[in-house]
């Protein structure tokens, strides 16, 4: 009898419940994902087990919704999708995460081992298609190597600099019986996350900082994946150094910091691009020198002795020429900074030229007593959640206004696609980053355009009625493509000009969402606040005048003092 | 040096392809490990720091050892290279004679042509098939390069 016993309980264990205990050692207890014919074992066993799924609409918003959570949470996020057209649907997202190295962990169905490679139904070569959007993906060949791989998927995603990674799933492993349970041990022989500082360039590179009397810090993601914001703060204020940020980096320093000089890049701040372009000495941390934040690599910084401090040392001298590269952690490398004796020697003519810079440029928009413009809103909101909401954007202008309206003041609040600009990105990635953090309002700003690739998991946000305040900022055209158009291409508006589009309250309420239009801008103060007092779910809608430009603006190609529209 | 894991090399080469690398040649085998690969690649960059670039690009990859670039470095070099060549009888005699200061064999022959194997670096290579050029080179393979540096002191 009780070997019987005995023996029905190990039949229980199938590759797919052995995927699950993994994953809850790995403490996750929440997927993003969508069901199909490769996974059934998987999501029976997950009905079984009682995990939590949140059933998206599509996989690309599973992928990006699992971004959002994991940015926030800065836990890695988990998607289960299936073959084939789940597997590529998630290329997207997988290739976003890959850009702005963020830590998630795609489990892939896959066919049954024995008929890969037979061109079988739903069966594509995710393997291959993914390699180059994922720091690693592996394809499990027997359920032996489960726990190891799925111990290894969540060491890579997390450590060094962070990335995603996939998981291909047979449906054979998945449904496979087990009747011995493997180890978990992690075996990456290979694999070099951490590097020991090296103190002596660290230290040669302090005693140049000394002698600089133009500093300049620029501050990336890095600074928010190592949560170094502290240390970054810290090591600013005590030592007097002005800091630009670059779109990831928003938030590392709060935005009414003096020392603080805004965004560098296209649309970053006069005295930020100034500054880049001035500096005696750059000491980059976490950033990679994007063509968005260098927008001429071989004019950038003309006068300045350059240290780079990044996690991946693939980063160091790929755009720029550092003279003082440095492998490391942003947080260890600050911290070492921090414990090093230093006074703020360089003279106080250059950050009261910065002051008065600050001053004079401002980020500024043309105000209206007719039109609602897009700054006003996004500085409204501001306001109304005084600077402390999670902020999620899509990408265009309403991204670039949002960098520069919304008075940041943590880091990793900003959650945004930066490196590969995907529209769609929005409205998934405020779903995950409000289930990571359900105390907080979450506001997404987000483009007719962007709003309209994902805009199927606005039943998502009815169904949990999250507390997310969506913000459509709608000129009924792609806005930054448009603005491209008008300034580079003779204000030809090939396909930028939408001639029909949804109506959205109604598309709203067809989810059963709560929903609002703003459109005057002396109704719109009083018409947020209702808004935001309420915990539910909405969608706002603000028509914004068509023609708005986001400015400054450098021209690509054109170097960092090369702004146009500057206040 | 790298894992010999499924996908791996998929991947090692899709790294150099991203970044617009052509292979010139590659040889890949397992080390006395049998869990790892020895790669050995000749590509053409356009300075140093390319190099330098291309080197971390490889290494940052999670089943990537090291990854060394060779071409300064003192080194051992061998690519194994069949010739079939066209050769008459009454030309082999003189054909021998030219081929033996490489220390290639002759190890098929037919009616009409011999197939020669030689053994040696780029450059020998190089020299003999100027050499036998002229007799007609009827087909050819070519194993790609392996090696690795003189001063190493592992037992691979």
């Amino acid at each position: 009898m009780l070997e019987k016993e005995t023996q029905s309980n190990v039949q229980q264990q199938t590759g797919a419940t052995v995927l699950l205990t993994a994953l809850k050692k790995q403490n996750v207890n929440l997927l993003f994902g969508y069901p199909g014919g490769a996974v059934l074992p998987l999501y029976d066993a997950l009905y079984q087990m009682k995990f939590q799924n949140i059933l998206v609409r599509h996989e690309q918003g599973a992928v990006h919704a699992a971004e959002g959570y994991a940015k926030v949470t800065g836990k890695p996020g988990v998607v289960f999708v299936t073959s084939g057209p789940g597997a590529t649907n998630a290329m997207t997202g997988l290739a976003n995460a890959m850009s702005d190295s963020t830590p998630i962990v795609v489990f892939t169905g896959q066919v049954g081992v024995g008929a890969i490679g037979t061109d079988a139904f739903q069966e594509a070569d995710v393997l291959s298609m993914t390699a180059p959007v994922t720091k690693n993906n592996y394809q499990v060949r027997r359920v032996a190597d489960l726990p190891r791989i799925v111990a290894e998927a969540f060491r890579v995603a997390t450590t060094g600099r962070k990335g995603p990674v996939v998981v291909d799933l047979p449906k054979s492993v998945t449904q496979e019986q087990v009747t011995e349970l493997t180890d978990d041990q992690v075996h990456l022989t290979s694999y070099q996350a951490k590097r020991p500082l090296d103190q002596a360039a660290m230290d040669e590179m302090l005693l140049a900082l000394r002698q600089a009397s133009k500093p300049v810090i620029l501050a990336g993601g890095g600074i928010g994946a190592a949560q170094a914001s502290t240390e970054l703060r810290k090591f600013s204020k005590d030592f007097q150094l002005p800091v630009v940020a670059s779109l990831l980096g928003l938030g590392d320093m709060p935005t009414d910091e003096p020392l603080f000089l805004g965004m560098g890049g296209m649309h970053g701040t006069y005295t930020a691009n100034m500054a880049l372009t001035e500096c005696d000495f750059l000491l980059c941390i976490g950033a990679r020198f994007d063509d968005r934040l260098a927008t001429a690599p071989k004019q950038f910084a003309p006068n300045a002795k350059i240290a780079h401090i990044d996690i991946d040392p693939a980063e160091l001298g790929k755009v720029i020429a550092a003279d003082y590269p440095i492998v490391a952690d942003a947080k260890v490398a600050l911290e070492y900074c921090l414990a090093q004796p230093m006074k703020p020697a360089h003279d106080q003519t250059w950050l009261q030229l910065l002051q008065q810079r600050k001053a004079a440029h401002p980020y500024s928009y043309q105000e209206s007593s007719t039109e609602l413009k897009p700054q006003r809103v996004i500085e409204l909101v501001g306001r109304l959640t005084k600077g402390d909401a999670t902020v999620v954007t899509d990408v265009g202008q309403h991204q670039m206004w949002t960098a520069q309206f919304y008075p940041f003041s943590r880091p990793q609040q900003l959650i945004t696609s930066g490196g590969l600009g995907t529209m769609g990105f929005g409205l998934p990635a405020a779903i995950g980053a409000a289930f990571a953090t359900p105390d907080k309002t979450v506001v997404l700003f987000v483009g007719d355009g962007g709003l309209q690739m994902t805009s199927e998991e606005l039943d998502v946000l009815a169904a949990y009625d999250l507390n997310v305040k969506v913000i459509l900022l709608n000129n009924g055209t792609l806005g930054m493509v448009r603005q491209w158009q008008d300034l580079f291409y003779e204000k030809r508006r090939s396909q930028t000009v939408f001639d029909h589009q949804p109506d959205f309250m109604k598309l709203a309420a067809a989810y059963g969402l709560r929903h609002l239009k703003v459109t005057s801008p002396v109704t719109v103060a009083a018409e947020l606040e209702r808004a935001f007092s309420s915990p539910h779910a909405m969608l706002i809608e603000a028509d914004i005048p068509a023609l708005e430009q986001v400015f400054p603006m450098i021209a690509p190609g054109k170097s960092n003092d090369q702004m146009i529209g500057v206040k | 040096m790298m894992t010999n894991n499924p996908g791996v090399l998929n991947r090692f080469t899709g790294a150099l392809n991203r970044r617009q690398v052509n292979i010139d040649s590659i040889s890949i085998s397992p080390v006395v490990d049998p869990a790892v690969s020895r790669v050995t690649m000749a590509v053409y960059l356009a300075d140093k720091a390319a190099s330098t670039q291309l080197l971390r690009q490889l290494e940052k990859q999670v089943d990537v050892f090291e990854v060394k670039d060779i071409t300064d470095v003192p080194h051992i070099e061998r690519e194994l290279v069949l010739i079939k060549i066209s050769a008459l009888p009454e030309k082999r005699a003189e054909l021998l004679a030219m081929i033996q200061p490489f220390r290639a064999a002759i190890v098929d022959v037919s009616s009409v042509d011999v197939v020669v194997q030689i053994t040696g670096t780029r450059s020998k290579v190089a020299a003999l098939l100027r050499v036998v050029k002229p007799y007609g080179i009827l087909k050819l393979v070519r194993t790609g390069v392996a090696g690795f540096p003189r001063a190493e002191s592992t037992s691979d």
